[in-house]
């Protein structure tokens, strides 16, 4: 089935944030933020500013009826910053307005003095400082220190990789109206309604019963709206709720990007300990998680990023440690991979340095290693339904790497101005959220008496697909065409108390609830059927009812009609949590993860060594998506996926100078991949499998893994660079721009 | 009183002429289907077709609306997602679309929409090439472009049908564009085109300023300049090549005389900004923004332009380009000046052109660095040589040292490794979000090599100089 959503998508009628037709005297707002990355605020003077014309009032911390703290996992962020600013960026005051350009206008009226304090910008440092987020978490296996000496290779090493921007291409935005006796709706471009609620019961200092947050569709998520589409939407609805007046923001590109977190940059030192027979048996990690300054869900990231450090490999004796170090940087959020592509990178890195000190190719050091089933990941769980061999030898073979590989060498030994490159990139990724409360979803269904279906669940549609896939959900499991069921907006007054749309995991946990309130609702209109058709079986088939495999003259509606005359309830609402998940962060052992995801990319790339640029010829993939239950999507997803994973790799440079400062703070200086710098070719093969129960119709959860097979863009592109320099030291520094690229091409031993 | 056709409507509209055209669709006539994505350009959510007549002829083109002022439509045709919009069925563009799965959360969508129906009333050749070229400017952060790519070339298949003498006719019979398209070219007749404006600060097609100023704009004076008849076309005088102020670069980039006069002059331009952007930007405007890293003023410096600066009393002042930029966005021209006229020799038959880039992103971007050069040669020596470079300075700058510094030096690697040593005497670049300074020094060289290593593969090999 093609997206439900692309014929409005095409003509331009689906509607976004900034899409929704304005009340009458709808106000505009505007964040006012810091200029310096960490000061006292000594004055804020707003005088001027609020005298300008077409300006409302001005809001700051003192106006906050309730807390002025939106942080989630740890109460540490301000809504308003009060006193203290701890990043350029952080918003310090709001400004209402008849419109944007009042509000900018007089924003420039606005005089704050700043009493300046030291800046770090540096995980490395803020560790040294002891500026660290939360205590340090240790994940251990085995016993390394007892292995080492029974290795008959080890290496170590570092690596550096950069954040990346979400880009969504609907920057933040929220807008707020007044409903009567305080309570208020908010529309809100969030993949969590809920947290949304949350804090805004918090900052207003009203029950969450008072408060309706709606969200129709996210014009791109990517983990940028789950934690920090938040304060945009308090912020309105705090303005909403003092001035009793409808209140909009639709957030300025650039004002976005200086004010948001991005995916976090990390610093990591790594060991890898191998035996003759390239087994690698010990690994220590120490990971440098950049949280900037404050926790929004770097903890839960940080989290990610060892649960996933060993990624598709087994290794016995692990030790992998994780700091999430405090900067002026604003603070990191989520990201597609959510810290498990950092924790990959490293543990690449040290399989391609042990490859490069002993001369042969990674990708079999890669093979030697892969997990089997009943294999102990560092954290506790015991592997099964694993496929991360069949994913390689299948890609191995439907797409011919030796013969790849063979012509690449080829290539190099007759070309000195370009150079292939190729990497193999498996990945192992595990789907749950790694908070095992957060794993539950809940479905309304109402059959309306006409027949007609309306569906709400907690999932945010933001591309990926999810109203498509919960559509046929809902017309497979009752046996109704698609249009006679709708897929409401994700509203909080309909479905309470969500987890955000996030973790790959929306299908599944929204999708296997909604199964459930449709099979309940089933069992109900059978029960009916079976008043005419005594003992039969009864299925439903295109709108017709069919009694022990017989076609009937009954249809859908003639059912539901009978079913509503007889005053059988015609909505459902059910709840589902995922069985078998559960973890002890106190052993730092348990079963966090539903499942696993498998597959294997090979990625080659040509190299001008001339001028240090480099275009992708092809990305092969074989991957484990279970049993698709919708293979058109799931292929979107993973060519998306790839293709801003190689970004990440590659083009995508986040520079903050070293007063805290976003350098690349628009599009015409951060570069996401256009059309002309994704691979020529990219091939899906699927990997056919028997899927897994927990997995909605089997089909395995696909948001995020296929994000990591970018990594292998970073190895091929240093394999490139190898064959034309072969003889020097190069770091592990991603993304490798043009820039390091040409530096590494031109670097002398 | 600014006056257009919106879709199927006349607008006529005293809007402040500054406002700009993507505020003006979304919150004027709340046709909410064009996005807002960045308001610089590039990002191309924005992106609306402009339809005008040219030689008699009613010509479409994509634009980015989030820098074109009101006026710069005055007497168009504007059309949006909404305009393209077919009554009962999905038009070519958008049915493609559908089918290859190439929109995801849907915001980039109507953008691309807009470049791919540009494409199909534009195209006299069509090809999967020219049809992704025409998408250069849509930015998508959810597909990954395979599956965009894949509806191109259902587009493109499409399209080898059309028929070129009635090309209208044949899209809207063939469900790429509304019926209504027909009748814009008689109801354009009829409309007022001029609009007055000769006061302020002057802006051409708005895609520097509205990125630099967006803010300050909205209360300005300004000069409109984009459409003024007197400051538009190529003209030929013998081997010069004489260009009015508001040509654009995609006037540039499709003139007959200068794709044949210049070998590779469409691969040049190509690495200029993205198809709606060079729709609009103006040369005047690239030269007079005084970017350290204009793509065409390297390219205008390396062919010795001259440009034509005239003041409101009608007075004319020639000056070489390369005299033009005193300082870091210093010009030598006065506030009553606009630049009127820029002319250049085509290449004789000895010498030839080469223009070199390299960025992060390899399209759509601004240079690390940016060189060009003209090299003539009486087969063993060189006997003229202009460089240019952009990035490394303050200033777009001419290679005088190192220019002088190859006439009369036989071809040959020695005297490129010579020039080279005081090609970087002549740099002084600076680490910014473009890259650090060593990076900048090195791909100078690299990219100076590789001007001779292109021009020259017979003579000079990578190897002889690295």
């Amino acid at each position: 089935m093609i997206n439900i959503d692309a014929h409005n998508h095409v003509k331009g009628k689906s509607i976004y944030l900034d899409d929704i037709q304005e009340l009458q005297g709808t106000l505009y707002a505007l964040p006012f933020d810091a200029t310096v990355a960490h000061a006292k605020i000594v004055s804020i003077n707003l005088e001027s500013a609020l005298n300008a014309h077409g300006i409302e009032t001005i809001l700051t911390a003192k106006d906050i009826p309730g807390e002025n703290q939106i942080g989630g996992i740890i109460p540490d962020e301000p809504l308003f910053a009060d006193g203290e600013v701890h990043f350029r960026g952080q918003v310090i005051a709001l400004i209402i307005g008849k419109s944007e350009h009042h509000c900018r206008q007089a924003a420039k009226l606005i005089k704050v003095v700043y009493e300046e304090l030291p800046i770090i910008t540096d995980a490395r440092e803020a560790q040294a400082k002891n500026k660290l987020i939360m205590p340090p978490r240790s994940f251990t296996l085995g016993n390394t220190s007892e292995v080492w000496s029974t290795c008959d290779y080890v290496f170590e090493g570092k690596t550096e990789v950069n954040g990346q921007e979400h880009l969504y291409i609907e920057t933040q935005g929220a807008y707020a109206r007044p409903k009567e006796d305080g309570s208020i709706i908010i529309s809100s471009s969030t993949q969590g309604p809920t947290a949304v609620q949350r804090m805004v019961a918090r900052v207003l200092g009203i029950p969450m019963h008072k408060i309706e947050i709606d969200t129709v569709r996210l014009g791109g998520g990517f983990g940028g709206k789950e934690d920090q589409a938040t304060p945009w939407a308090v912020m309105v609805a705090l303005a909403s709720q003092l001035l009793h007046k409808p209140v909009k923001m639709a957030m300025h590109r650039m004002d976005d990007m200086r004010m948001t977190g991005k995916r976090h940059p990390y610093s990591a030192d790594f060991k890898i300990g191998l035996t003759k027979d390239l087994k690698i048996i010990a690994y220590e990690v120490t990971h440098y998680q950049n949280a900037g300054a404050a926790a929004d869900l770097s903890p839960a990231v940080m989290e990610r990023t060892l649960f996933h450090s060993t990624n598709a490999y087994y290794i016995p004796n692990v030790l992998a440690k994780a700091y999430s170090c405090k900067t002026n940087l604003p603070p990191n959020t989520a990201f597609r991979g959510f810290g498990g592509p950092q924790g990959k990178f490293v543990i690449e890195a040290a399989i391609v340095k042990a490859a490069e000190s002993l001369g042969i190719n990674p990708a079999v050091i890669q093979k030697a290693n892969l997990v089997v089933d009943g294999n102990e990941l560092s954290y506790g769980q015991i592997l099964q339904q694993t496929e991360a061999h069949h994913t390689w030898d299948e890609c191995m073979n439907s797409f011919q790497y030796n013969l790849q590989k063979e012509r690449v060498e080829t290539f190099n030994a007759t070309n000195s101005r370009f150079k292939k490159g190729l990497a193999v990139q498996p990945i192992c990724f595990g789907i749950s959220f790694t908070n095992t409360m957060m794993n539950h979803a809940r479905a309304l269904v109402h059959i309306y008496h006409d027949g007609s279906v309306v569906v709400s669940t907690g999932a945010v549609e933001m591309g990926q697909g999810v109203n498509t896939k919960l559509l046929q959900i809902a017309t497979e499991t009752f046996g109704i065409k698609p249009s006679s069921v709708r897929i409401e907006s994700t509203n909080t007054l309909r479905v309470a108390n969500t987890s955000p749309t996030a973790a790959s995991a929306g299908a599944d946990l929204n999708g296997k609830a909604l199964q459930m309130a449709c099979n309940a609702l089933l069992d109900r209109l059978k029960a009916v059927a079976n008043q005419d058709f005594e003992n039969a079986t009864i299925a439903i088939n295109d709108e017709v009812i069919y009694a022990n495999d017989l076609k009937t003259e009954v249809t859908w509606h003639q059912l539901v009609t009978k079913a509503f005359t007889q005053r059988v309830a015609l909505s459902e609402n059910s709840h589902y949590a995922t069985p078998t998940i559960h973890y002890d962060k106190t052993k730092e052992k348990g079963h966090p993860f539903a499942y696993h995801v498998y597959g294997t990319a090979i990625i080659e790339v040509t190299l001008d060594c001339l001028k240090g640029v480099y275009n992708f010829d092809s990305v092969n993939i074989v991957h484990d998506f279970g049993k698709s239950m919708n293979a058109t999507i799931d292929n979107g997803q993973i060519e998306g996926g790839l293709v801003q994973g190689i970004g990440w790799m590659t083009l995508e440079e986040i520079i903050y100078n070293d007063q805290g400062r976003l350098v690349s703070n628009a599009l015409s200086t951060y570069k996401v991949p256009d059309i002309y710098s994704v691979p020529k070719q990219i091939n899906i093969k699927h990997l056919d499998t028997a899927g897994h129960e927990l997995a909605i119709n089997k089909s395995k959860a696909v948001g995020e893994p296929p994000l990591m097979y970018g990594l292998g863009a970073y190895f091929a592109i240093r394999n490139a660079v190898k064959a034309f320099n072969p003889n020097v030291d190069l770091a592990v520094n991603a993304p490798y721009t043009p820039e390091k690229v040409l530096m590494d091409l031109y670097k002398k031993a | 009183m600014i006056e257009f056709i919106l879709n199927n409507r006349l607008i006529q509209t005293d809007n402040l002429a500054s406002t700009t055209l993507l505020d003006f669709i979304r919150y004027d006539e709340n046709l909410r289907g064009t996005k807002i994505g960045c308001r610089e350009g590039d990002c191309g959510a924005c992106t609306i077709l402009i339809g005008g007549m040219q030689n008699g002829k009613l010509d479409y083109m994509s634009a980015t609306s989030c820098l074109t002022p009101l006026p710069n439509v005055n007497g168009k045709h504007v059309v949006t997602v909404e305009g393209l919009n077919l009554t009962d069925r999905l038009n070519q563009a958008q049915q493609a679309m559908v089918d290859c799965s190439g929109t995801q959360c849907g915001f980039c969508t109507p953008g691309f929409i807009n470049s791919m129906c540009g494409y199909a009333l534009t195209t006299v050749e069509p090809s999967l090439e020219s049809a992704v070229s025409a998408i250069d400017g849509n930015i998508c952060r959810c597909t990954g472009y395979k599956s965009i790519e894949r509806a191109s070339a259902i587009l493109t298949e499409k399209l080898l049908e059309k028929d070129h003498s009635q090309p209208l006719d044949w899209l809207i019979n063939n469900n790429f564009i509304p019926s209504y398209f027909s009748k814009i070219e008689e109801r354009l007749a009829v409309l007022k085109s001029d609009y007055t404006s000769n006061e302020g600060v002057p802006i051409g097609g708005g895609t520097d300023l509205y990125v630099q100023k967006h803010d300050e704009l909205h209360d300005m004076n300004l000069n409109y300049l984009f459409d003024k008849k007197h400051l538009n076309g190529i003209t030929f005088e013998g081997k010069r090549c004489v260009i009015k102020s508001e040509v654009t670069v995609s006037d540039l980039i499709t003139n007959s005389i200068l794709l044949e006069a210049i070998p590779n002059w469409y691969n040049y331009l190509k690495l200029v900004s993205s198809t709606p952007i060079r729709n609009i930007g103006t040369i005047a405007g690239n030269l007079a923004n005084a970017s350290p890293i204009g793509d065409f003023t390297i390219i205008l410096l390396a062919m010795k332009a001259t440009i034509t600066l005239t003041n409101k009393a009608n007075e004319n002042r020639k000056l070489p380009l390369k005299d033009f930029y005193l300082g870091y966005k210093t010009l030598d021209k006065s506030n009553d000046e606009i630049i009127s006229e820029i002319s250049f020799e085509l290449p004789s038959t000895n010498s030839q052109f080469n223009f070199e880039k390299v960025c992060k992103r390899q399209y759509l971007d601004i240079a690390s660095v940016n060189t060009a050069c003209t090299i003539e040669t009486n087969g063993e020596n060189i006997t003229d040589a202009d460089f240019s470079i952009g990035g490394v300075g303050p200033i777009p700058k001419y290679l005088e040292k190192t220019s002088a510094f190859l006439i009369h030096k036989k071809m040959e690697p020695s005297s490129i490794l010579q020039a080279e040593q005081i090609l970087q005497t002549e740099l002084a670049p600076i680490s910014d979000a473009r890259g650090t300074s060593d990076y900048k020094r090195l791909l100078a060289r690299q990219l100076f090599f590789s001007h001779f290593i292109t021009l020259f593969p017979e003579t000079i090999k990578m190897e002889d100089l690295i």
